[in-house]
Parts: structure tokens; C-alpha cells; sequence
């Protein structure tokens, strides 16, 4: 039975999903933890994966015994602008940074580092936006300081990273997704991949009634099957790219195409892909693109997975991609590009179907749709290897893991 | 008939494992084997056990992967297949098994007419693991009590007491057949749990395979009584 309000959710919640013995290990882990402070500082409590991954992680700890807190550093519009540009260009893409973006960034970071009070005995600190706490270890001898990146950093631009890597270095540790999205570093990289909560409103099962409710509302024909991307209209998601690959699959299979995305109104680029998309789509049958507003996104875009015959994520660059652990999670059979994190969640014919071009997505998705025994061999597959791997009281054990880590020297620690 | 009962009781652990990036990245085998000579134990334990936990209920998949990256990577098939029949369950120290996987590799340069290297992106990216021990609450007194608690432990249990144990901290023999021989005085049934090749089950197969085997055996009878 699953409850209305993933904030009332406890550890015996997950029990059936991952075992008793799963959430006694963390109950044991989490007493070696005993007389320590962590403490966990991003930039925002809202949106964005950090901060969705915090608000449960934070409640379970908590209820585990473990001492924790999360706290934000403040930051101008201006100041948030110039972190989206670092983002970028961690991520590869050539926007064009100037000395004044560091300026004011610095400025930033002198503010926050006077506001932010550290009071754990084990700081994890995440992403680029307050990387310059680390300013403070200097007077704070006894904390540990960890980095957390979520961005793939493998082929940034180099300016932004040398910028970011005099404050990494300082950190007693990082942790990246992937050992692919790791750079040559001082300090040890610990490798601890995202994971998602089974039982939050965008993951939790859907009653058959519900999901229908969700089709009819966007008019979406229960009669047809279902294939869907979920992700915002970016360019590096491809959703043009999908399209072209449901046009190949529709002269064989009489299928519906779903595209789920945010609101664009307030992201130029997201409005013009959105805009070529429409275009893309003129006069092609089945085709949905919807715009799920925040509010109704997480249930919505569940039912809409739930009710997808195939999962499709055709992206040209990703990080973790946890949209593709959300469809598998579900027991979906999926189709995704062989790009980012995807890799380590699909093994091709294993666990879903890597694709490395529009035609191959096509053929893809002709193959799950024309082969529904293979399509569930896959999908039931590809659920374990995430049961397995990528929920959430497995990124609760290793965030656990990696603080006794910075207390015991040695690869075997006996607690 | 009495159980039999022991004064040394099996006490149940659990290991768990954080991986850690070593920086080392090979993009052919000439690499491979290069790194793989000076890396420390836990990376070439983690390479050689990985696909035990993480893709248990796939396949019972060679617990290598070295022959996986070698075999999808680089293309080199007689390679692969001589990587993955690499018969660990033979070594009792990570220092034999590095010397055979240098050996395995070293043979297949020396005869190589070419040395491919693996697609940008697709290097082998050397990790190694640390690994936690903890005490569970499990406790085994008798065969009956070690067959309760093998169905309630986890898989991590399991791959500690039967994998970890007997090679990584280099004890030569799984902690099951220890305990029954040495503590229980069965050494037929010790010896039974010692001879089949765990790394050919998957995880919960193995549970089960361990299982099966006490509750068939004459030593389990003598304890229960034949019905």
C-alpha cells in the first residue's frame, strides 16, 4: 500500500521493495556514525535533481539516528546566471565566459562563506555554486569536506574547470557519477552513482484507473501502443530526433508518440526546440507534445510512463539520466542512446536497447513493439538491475559509507 | 538424535563496498596489462567481482571485467573468452590471480598481429573498492540455525563469507566450510560446500545451491532425524 504523501514515508515503507536485511545494514551502518555531524549545502531547496534527492535522503538519515542537516547559500540572480554558464561549460558547450563572470561569482562566494554557518563534522557540499566554502576548512581543522559533482565533467572548458579545480583540491574528497566523468585529481574520487525513490509520487505505483485518468485528460488512446520521451525540449535530449525515428516506426506499427516536457515559457532555447518540434510533427498522426506544468508533473508524467508500451530516451549528451532509471524502475522496455550514465543502467539486450542514431532507434523501437516476450524479458531485467543498483537506500548506505571512509585508512575497514 | 551443536558459534557478517576512482584509464591491452601489474589488490578484486552484485539477475555472467571490456570494447574475442575462463575460484590470493591475468595477456600479445584500441570514451577506467565489515545479529549455533539465517541474510553476506573471506582477506577456504569442519566436525559436508564453483551462480542462486546442499546432506539427516 502505498501512502498519499511521500514526506510521511519511513524507512519500513521501503521494507517490501528492498528486504529487511537492506534497511538493517543501514541501521547498522548508520550507528558506526554515532557522535558525528553531516552536513549537506547546495544552492537551492526547490527543483532540480539535488535538491528532489535531498528531501528524501535527509528525512530517511535522520530516522536512521544519523545527526544531518541541509542548508543553502544565498545567491543574486546575477550570481545564478554565471553558475548556469559554468554549468554549460563544465558540461562542454562554448558559451562565451569573461573575466566578470568570476568576479562575480568570487563576490558571491565571499557573501556566502561569511553566511553559511558549518557546523558538520562532514561537509558534503554540491555542485559548482558553493564549491568555495572550502575557503572556510582553513579555520575549521577537524571537518571533512566532500565535493559532490552531478555534472559530467570529462570535456569541460578548460578556463571554467582550472577556475573550479583550485577549490576541488582543497576538498578532502569528491564523489562523480561515473568514473567516465571523473578528471586527473589530487584527492580521492569516490564513485557513487544517483538513484531514485520507489516510493515518491513520480515512481510510486498508479492505480489502472488513475493512469487512465491521465490519458483521457491529454487525449491519449489507451487502443494504440504508447511510445514517450520524457525530458525537456533541449536539443541535447533530441526530442526532433525522436520524432524522426516515430516516423520510421509508424510505417510499420500503428503507434502513438508522446512527448512530455516542462513549461518552456521562461527558456528561449526551450521554446525554439519546442517550436521545430511542432513543425517536425505537421501532419504525422498520434503524435502528443505535451507541456505537464511543475504542480502536475511528478503523477502525471508517472501515469504516462506506466501506460507507455516503450520508453524512449534519445539523447545526444546526458549526465546520470535518471529519466531512464524512472522507466525502468517501471518495467518498461527502453531505448536509449549509449551516451552519459545510460550505459551503466542499460546493458544492450541485457536490460534494454542502446541506440546510436535516429535509425537505430527506430529499429529499436520496432523490435520491442513487434517483440512483446523479448521487450518483457528485457524490461523485468532492466527493473532488478535497478532494484539492484539505483534506489534510493543504496545512495543513502554509500553517502553513509564514504563518511565513516574519511575516518579509517585502508581498502578493508572492519567497523 | 542430537543436533550437534557448537561451542564456537558462526557469527554472520556483511561487507559493503564504496568504490573509488584510481585515475588509471587503459585503451588497449598493452595498457591493461601495464596497469594491471602495479594496481593494488582491491582493483584487480573489485574487476574480478563486480558483475556478482551488480548484474546478479541478468545472467551468471563471468565475474570479469577485464573480459567484458576486452570482448565489447576492443573486439578481441580469443581474448575475452581466455580472460573470462580464468578459473578463480583456483586462487587464494589476489597476487596469483594478478600474475594469471598478466600471463592470460601477455600470451595473447606476444602471438598479436595488432593491437586495437578501444573507442574514445570506452577505456577501461581502473576502480577500486573499499570494503566495510559489520557484524549482523544472525548467529549460527548448528546446521539448522546456518540454513534459518542463509535464507534471512543478504546477498552481501553470502558474497562476503564465500568470496571476500577466501580471497580477498586471502583465508583459502569459504567461512562456511571453516566453520562446519572446524567447529561442527562435518568435514565431508565442509568439503562439499568447498568443491563447486561458486563464481558460476548468481548471487541468490548460490544462497540457494549452499542451501541445498546442507539440507541433502547425510550430516543434515543425522541432525533432524531421517522422516
Amino acid at each position: 500500500m502505498v501512502k498519499n504523501k511521500t514526506q510521511t514515508l519511513s524507512l519500513d515503507d521501503y521494507i517490501p521493495i528492498v528486504g529487511k536485511d537492506t534497511i538493517d545494514e543501514l541501521r547498522l551502518l548508520a550507528s558506526s556514525l554515532k557522535g558525528k555531524k553531516i552536513q549537506h549545502i547546495n544552492s537551492t531547496r526547490v527543483g532540480g535533481g539535488v535538491a528532489e534527492m535531498l528531501t528524501r535522503v535527509i528525512p530517511l538519515m535522520r530516522e536512521l539516528g544519523v545527526d544531518i542537516d541541509w542548508d543553502v547559500i544565498g545567491g543574486t540572480p546575477e550570481f545564478y546566471n554565471v553558475t548556469k554558464k559554468f554549468h554549460n561549460a563544465l558540461h562542454g558547450r562554448a558559451d562565451v565566459i569573461v573575466d566578470r563572470d568570476f568576479d562575480i561569482y568570487l563576490e558571491t562566494a565571499r557573501k556566502y562563506n561569511k553566511e553559511t554557518e558549518i557546523k558538520g563534522d562532514i561537509v558534503f557540499v554540491h555542485d559548482p555554486q558553493p564549491i568555495a566554502l572550502i575557503q572556510n576548512k582553513k579555520r575549521m581543522k577537524t571537518t571533512k569536506w566532500v565535493w559532490r559533482c552531478h555534472v559530467d565533467v570529462s570535456s569541460p572548458n578548460e578556463r571554467v574547470w582550472d577556475f573550479l579545480a583550485t577549490f576541488v583540491e582543497g576538498y578532502d574528497a569528491s564523489i562523480f557519477s561515473s568514473p567516465k566523468f571523473t578528471r586527473p585529481l589530487k584527492t580521492s574520487q569516490f564513485l557513487i552513482c544517483p538513484a531514485i525513490d520507489p516510493l515518491s509520487d513520480k515512481n510510486k505505483p498508479l492505480s489502472y484507473q488513475r493512469i487512465n485518468k491521465v490519458l483521457s485528460k491529454y487525449g491519449i488512446s489507451r487502443n494504440k501502443p504508447i511510445v514517450s520521451q520524457i525530458s525537456r525540449y533541449d536539443y541535447l535530449k533530441d526530442p526532433v530526433g525522436v520524432v524522426e525515428a516515430f516516423k520510421m516506426v509508424k510505417k510499420y506499427v500503428d503507434a502513438q508518440l508522446v512527448l512530455v516536457g516542462n513549461s518552456a515559457a521562461d527558456d528561449p532555447e526551450g521554446a525554439k526546440v519546442l517550436k521545430e518540434v511542432r513543425q517536425k510533427t505537421k501532419g504525422v498522426a498520434d503524435v502528443h507534445i505535451l507541456l505537464i506544468p511543475p504542480e502536475h508533473n511528478d503523477i502525471e508524467v508517472n501515469a504516462i510512463q506506466r501506460a507507455s508500451s516503450v520508453i524512449i530516451q534519445k539523447s545526444l549528451k546526458e549526465g546520470f539520466a535518471l529519466t531512464v532509471t524512472e522507466a525502468l524502475w517501471k518495467d518498461k522496455p527502453v531505448v536509449a542512446s549509449a551516451v552519459g550514465g545510460i550505459p551503466l543502467q542499460i546493458k544492450h539486450k541485457y536490460s534494454g536497447l542502446l541506440c546510436h542514431c535516429i535509425e537505430g532507434a527506430a529499429l529499436q523501437m520496432r523490435q520491442f513493439l513487434h517483440n512483446p516476450t523479448f521487450a518483457k524479458r528485457l524490461a523485468n531485467n532492466g527493473k532488478m538491475h535497478i532494484k539492484r543498483n539505483f534506489l534510493i537506500t543504496r545512495l543513502i548506505r554509500e553517502h553513509m559509507l564514504l563518511a565513516l571512509s574519511l575516518f579509517h585508512k585502508g581498502d578493508i575497514i572492519t567497523l | 538424535m542430537a543436533k550437534r551443536k557448537t561451542k564456537n558459534p558462526f557469527y554472520f557478517c556483511t561487507h559493503l563496498e564504496l568504490r573509488e576512482s584510481t585515475g588509471l584509464k587503459a585503451r588497449n591491452a598493452r595498457e591493461l596489462v601495464n596497469v594491471l601489474k602495479d594496481v593494488s589488490g582491491s582493483v584487480i578484486y573489485y574487476h574480478t567481482h563486480v558483475f556478482l552484485q551488480q548484474h546478479q539477475f541478468l545472467s551468471p555472467e563471468p565475474p570479469n571485467a577485464f573480459a567484458y571490456w576486452v570482448q565489447h570494447f576492443l573486439g578481441e574475442d580469443i581474448l575475452a573468452e581466455r580472460l573470462s575462463s580464468i578459473d578463480i575460484y583456483q586462487f587464494s590470493t589476489i597476487r596469483a590471480l594478478r600474475e594469471k591475468l598478466i600471463e592470460v595477456i601477455e600470451g595473447h600479445l606476444f602471438d598479436a598481429k595488432e593491437i586495437r584500441n578501444a573507442p574514445l570514451g570506452k577505456e577501461f577506467d581502473f576502480t577500486k573498492s573499499r570494503s566495510f565489515i559489520l557484524p549482523t545479529h544472525y548467529v549460527a549455533h548448528n546446521l539448522r540455525d546456518m540454513v534459518e539465517s542463509l535464507q534471512k541474510i543478504t546477498i552481501r553476506s553470502i558474497d562476503f563469507h564465500i568470496f571476500n573471506v577466501r580471497l580477498r582477506l586471502e583465508k583459502g577456504i569459504n567461512d562456511f566450510s571453516n566453520w562446519i569442519n572446524t567447529s561442527l566436525g562435518y568435514p565431508e559436508l565442509a568439503s562439499r560446500l568447498e568443491t563447486f564453483d561458486p563464481y558460476t551462480y548468481t548471487l541468490e542462486g548460490l544462497r540457494q545451491n549452499i542451501i541445498n546442499i546442507i539440507e541433502h546432506s547425510p550430516e543434515w539427516k543425522q541432525d533432524h532425524g531421517k522422516k
